[in-house]
């Protein structure tokens, strides 16, 4: 797992996004970015260099799951990892982000921990 | 129809009939009848649209009621658990910071006397006794440092956690205000149809994205991953 990949971390709660952010950080990774809804993630996607992508569901313009089947849908960001954060607990929205392609699921609240562990899945499967 | 106008009718009739005009005769009684049913559908046709607005406002009433009977309660229980949400981030910071504020007290006095120390040192006012018993402590400092900064770093994460609870009681309480809105527009409807308009009345439904799960509410039919751990053995079953 390369600790200098660019991530791009999507919310629309600008407390969650330092909360990621700092986590990240604790865990080694510096390089991020950040992006309030899919709407304005999609260009910085679009534009090229993001390695990793870090997204909430619920938010205003463009939904998470939206943007998680318009990057898969796109020939050239479609192999992006994507981990989604998110308060969206529903058995059938856990299936259904499944089913769009998400590499990981971590609902809040969560701890530090389980953010950690999820990124190290998703990097040990890439990886392996 | 007005007396006067039903007695000249009538008077007409009988003339007619004691002159045996059957012709006139009929054509007044038609007249007569004819008023008569046109009178009787205006009163058909309000007694209908009472009925009408009669049966709009107990919908909207049924409407009201489910309102303060489920949602209202609701919506008191999902504002209890953003208290609840918001006193548990509040402690848990001040946990941490009461934590760390003797830490970090300890270590400033402990780089004071040092300091100090250090200071009649560079000035060459130590004897070299005094010189070994510095030495020990600078080491001693260090070792106390790193575990402090140590302790230092978990309770500003600690603290970095604690701030979740904003976005999560932000999306309690949009909901909330969405129910809200909803009574209000209600309301609204009630006194308009009550002021005697009738208009069709919008249907409230569940959101699609129903957003943070509340203990108690939203995790009773067993269809929402109350943790991590079940979003994980959901996912592991589908193959994850």
């Amino acid at each position: 797992m390369d600790k200098n990949m660019k991530i791009l971390v999507v919310d629309d709660f600008s407390t969650m996004r330092r909360i990621i952010k700092n986590l990240l950080r604790d865990l080694g990774f510096t390089n991020t970015v950040e992006a309030d809804d899919g709407k304005t993630a999609l260009p910085i996607l679009e534009a090229g260099g993001i390695d990793f992508l870090v997204t909430d569901w619920n938010m205003p313009g463009m939904t998470g799951i939206d943007l998680l089947k318009a990057v898969r849908a796109n020939p050239e960001l479609m192999d992006m990892p994507i981990l989604m954060v998110t308060a969206e607990a529903k058995r059938e929205q856990i299936i259904m982000a499944a089913q769009a392609g998400v590499n990981g699921y971590v609902i809040k609240p969560f701890t530090a921990g389980t953010l950690k562990e999820k990124i190290e899945k998703i990097f040990e499967r890439i990886d392996g | 129809m007005t007396n006067d106008v039903r007695l000249a009718l009538a008077k007409d009739l009988v003339m007619a009939l004691e002159n045996n005009d059957e012709a006139v005769a009929d054509e007044i009684l038609d007249k007569i009848s004819g008023e008569r049913e046109s009178q009787l559908f205006q009163e058909v046709g309000l007694l209908t649209r009472q009925l009408h607005d009669t049966m709009a406002s107990f919908s909207l009433d049924s409407k009201i009621a489910e309102m303060t009977e489920n949602d209202i309660p609701d919506a008191k229980e999902r504002l209890q658990y953003v208290i609840t949400m918001t006193e548990q981030a509040a402690n848990q910071t001040l946990n941490a910071v009461e934590g760390l504020l003797p830490v970090s007290k300890e270590l400033n006095e402990q780089a004071e006397l040092l300091s100090g120390k250090w200071e009649r040192f560079l000035d060459r006012e130590m004897p070299f006794a005094e010189f070994k018993d510095m030495s020990s402590e600078i080491t001693k400092h260090f070792d106390e440092s790193k575990q402090s900064l140590k302790i230092v770093q978990v309770g500003l994460n600690d603290i970095l956690m604690a701030q979740g609870f904003q976005d999560i009681t932000g999306q309690i309480i949009k909901r909330v205000i969405d129910l809200v809105q909803n009574l209000e527009n209600s309301m609204v409807e009630l006194v308009r149809i009550s002021g005697g308009h009738v208009s069709g009345s919008k249907k409230t439904n569940e959101p699609a994205l129903p957003g943070p799960v509340v203990p108690g509410i939203d995790d009773k039919q067993g269809e929402v991953a109350s943790n991590q751990d079940d979003v994980d053995d959901l996912l592991s079953s589908l193959g994850f």
